[in-house]
């Protein structure tokens, strides 16, 4: 599928150092991205701003990485946890709690990544998974997590010190939170843009010609290990940012953040959207929380019909809908 | 901390008691990724539909069919259940797994969480999360037996008898027996086998088939033991996963030892340090993959 890339790896590195960048589409996606609260409920918007920032981070590894992590959430939880604790018990500014979550997951990422690239393809999976058991546990366990009610009540705090981001502002007949919006549609296109820069980047280009054959990358001379560990930190760091800025958001660090449900949903947004695609996860993420919120009131049902997606998408729709569409608009040109 | 040597000897029964079960889970789970090339997620959901099996049959199906006085015994269910769990397995790795063979790994793993998901969620519609006592247990197994050194209750040392039973029997069939050769024979290169004429898709739905039905049985084993409940499974997986990736999924004598031993270090940690007790084995198996990265029988 991807046997051209490896071909034109050495040329890939060269040219990717020297590409220009076309701005307009980053343009457009912002003021796209500035106009929703208008139509869209503005922390809904957020959560999905979130989970979207979530699934590209875990595309950088398995899209494009080819690294199957079954244990991201405890990334994004345990981010989570971390920056809301530091929000709500030290007094840190919105800013600092989520640089301070986003390093405790990229910290954690080095330790499991340390363990887990020792092996690779499916045993991968499910180190990571049990990896990330351990920090399910200690969330349980841990005195400050809040055990089964979670880390409540996270202030939303005045940015930089400054900027109070509680505050709403009058809009027609409503009262909408612009003020934390576009802080977070900030935070996280910057996300969005770091990890879009490293696939474009001869790092990039070299994790994908692991991807393909990583035997060939060792004999070209590649230390294909640390860049596979540096993949690793920095998915989990950008998970763990997700994550912190959804503990803003929400005002809530909770078990199931860190739960292998979680873990398990966001190998399902990448798939449903496309993984090894840059806008796929996106579309995957947007597409199940809808889903998420439009089933809520049909309780356990949702899991179901989640599994049934799952299994759908495995079965027929393996490219993901933005894989499909990519496919299909190169074979009609 | 005062601990008495008989705390210390009823956990490490009760450690070997759930280390059977985790033999008997991975034991499958390394059948089935030898012969399908699928890490089989859906494997704690056909232990929990074993012991839903057994609890339905005991509990329901009587209240269901109109004949309040119908309970299907446990002796039953032990045959019943993992039969027809298993052909549930045969229909899925027909009508889904069979399409997955020639893509990546990876989809086997997916497709078969899905339908973990799927199981999970279905049972938790119409079943308590919190779970259910199974009240089916035989007489002949109800109370205690002195051992000697203590007096352990009569059904645990049933189950972990023949748990080993099971273990050891699917360890014979496959090692020893000619149907277990051309496994074998599937296993290490299903081209070569299905040239010299074995039916390697007939082997792949056996395998299946058996592995699944392994599992059910160890649910239905699990029922009187633990509360029945639609999460039973997933939890228990996981575990599975660490053993499996602890012990290596080539060999089956090393998924039977593994998973008995880790399920008694479980239980010593219990005693001595209870709130490890959730995470050793994951701890373990980050040690093992630093220490050995191929597994303690793995041939990587």
């Amino acid at each position: 599928m991807h046997a051209n890339d490896f071909n034109e790896t050495a040329a890939g590195v060269a040219r990717a150092a020297q590409r220009r960048t076309n701005y307009l589409p980053w343009v457009i996606t912002f003021a796209v991205g500035a106009l929703v609260p208008f139509g869209v409920y503005p922390v809904f918007a957020m959560e999905l701003l979130c989970f979207a920032l979530f699934a590209c981070a875990f595309n950088l590894l398995q899209g494009f990485g080819g690294l199957l992590s079954f244990g991201h959430a405890a990334f994004f939880g345990g981010a989570a946890y971390v920056a809301g604790y530091a929000m709500k018990e030290w007094g840190l500014t919105p800013e600092l709690g989520l640089l301070v979550g986003t390093l405790s997951a990229a910290l954690l990422g080095l330790v499991f990544g340390f363990v887990a690239i020792r092996r690779q393809g499916i045993y991968f999976a499910m180190v990571t998974l049990a990896l990330a058991q351990i920090v399910f546990f200690l969330c349980v366990e841990a005195p400050f997590t809040g055990g089964e009610d979670g880390l409540q009540g996270i202030p939303k705090g005045h940015l930089f010190g400054l900027l109070d981001l509680s505050t709403t502002m009058q809009v027609g007949e409503q009262q909408l939170p612009l003020r934390l919006y576009y802080f977070v549609l900030v935070v996280t296109m910057a996300g969005y843009w770091l990890i879009w820069r490293l696939v474009n980047s001869p790092f990039g280009t070299v994790l994908k010609a692991i991807r393909e054959n990583e035997p060939r990358a060792v004999s070209l001379g590649y230390a294909t290990e640390r860049y596979k560990l540096f993949a690793f930190v920095l998915s989990a760091a950008l998970a763990g940012l997700a994550g912190s800025t959804k503990a803003l958001v929400m005002g809530l660090a909770s078990l199931t953040d860190v739960s292998w449900h979680t873990s398990g949903e966001v190998v399902l947004m990448t798939l449903m959207g496309g993984m090894g695609t840059l806008a796929g996860p996106v579309v995957g993420a947007i597409t199940i929380r809808v889903l998420h919120s439009e089933l809520a009131s049909f309780g356990s049902w949702v899991t179901v019909i989640i599994g049934f997606v799952f299994v759908l998408c495995v079965l027929t729709f393996r490219r993901g809908i933005v894989g499909e569409l990519a496919h299909r608009f190169k074979k009609s040109f | 901390m005062e601990v008495s040597l008989q705390a210390v000897l009823s956990q490490v029964m009760l450690g070997l008691n759930n280390g059977a079960f985790y033999a008997l889970l991975s034991l499958g789970l390394a059948v089935i990724f030898g012969m399908l090339n699928v890490v089989n997620f859906a494997h704690g959901a056909f232990y929990m539909l074993g012991a839903f099996g057994a609890l339905i049959g005991y509990e329901y199906l009587g209240h269901w069919l109109g004949d309040e006085g119908l309970h299907v015994s446990f002796w039953l269910a032990l045959v019943l259940v993992p039969l027809v769990v298993g052909l549930l397995g045969v229909i899925i790795e027909r009508v889904m797994l069979s399409r997955l063979y020639r893509f990546d790994h990876l989809y086997g793993l997916l497709l078969t969480f899905g339908l973990a998901l799927m199981f999970e969620g279905l049972f938790t519609n119409y079943f308590n999360v919190a779970g259910e006592p199974y009240n089916g247990k035989p007489e002949l197994l109800e109370g205690a037996i002195n051992l000697g050194f203590m007096f352990f209750p009569k059904y645990r040392l049933f189950s972990i008898v023949l748990s080993l039973v099971v273990c050891f029997g699917v360890w014979w069939l496959i090692e020893r027996t000619r149907l277990g050769a051309y496994l074998r024979a599937g296993t290490e290169n299903p081209d070569v086998a299905r040239a010299f004429g074995i039916d390697v898709p007939l082997l792949r739905t056996l395998t299946y088939f058996m592995g699944v039905a392994v599992a059910a049985l160890a649910g239905v084993v699990a029922a009187p033991i633990y509360s029945v409940s639609p999460n039973m499974g997933a939890d228990l997986i996981i575990i599975v996963f660490a053993v499996v990736v602890i012990g290596g999924m080539g060999s089956i004598m090393g998924a039977i030892v593994t998973g008995l031993a880790l399920g008694l270090i479980e239980g010593v940690v219990k005693v001595f340090y209870p709130p490890l007790a959730n995470t050793v084995i994951f701890i373990l198996m980050a040690l093992v993959l630093l220490w050995r990265p191929a597994g303690l029988f793995g041939k990587e």
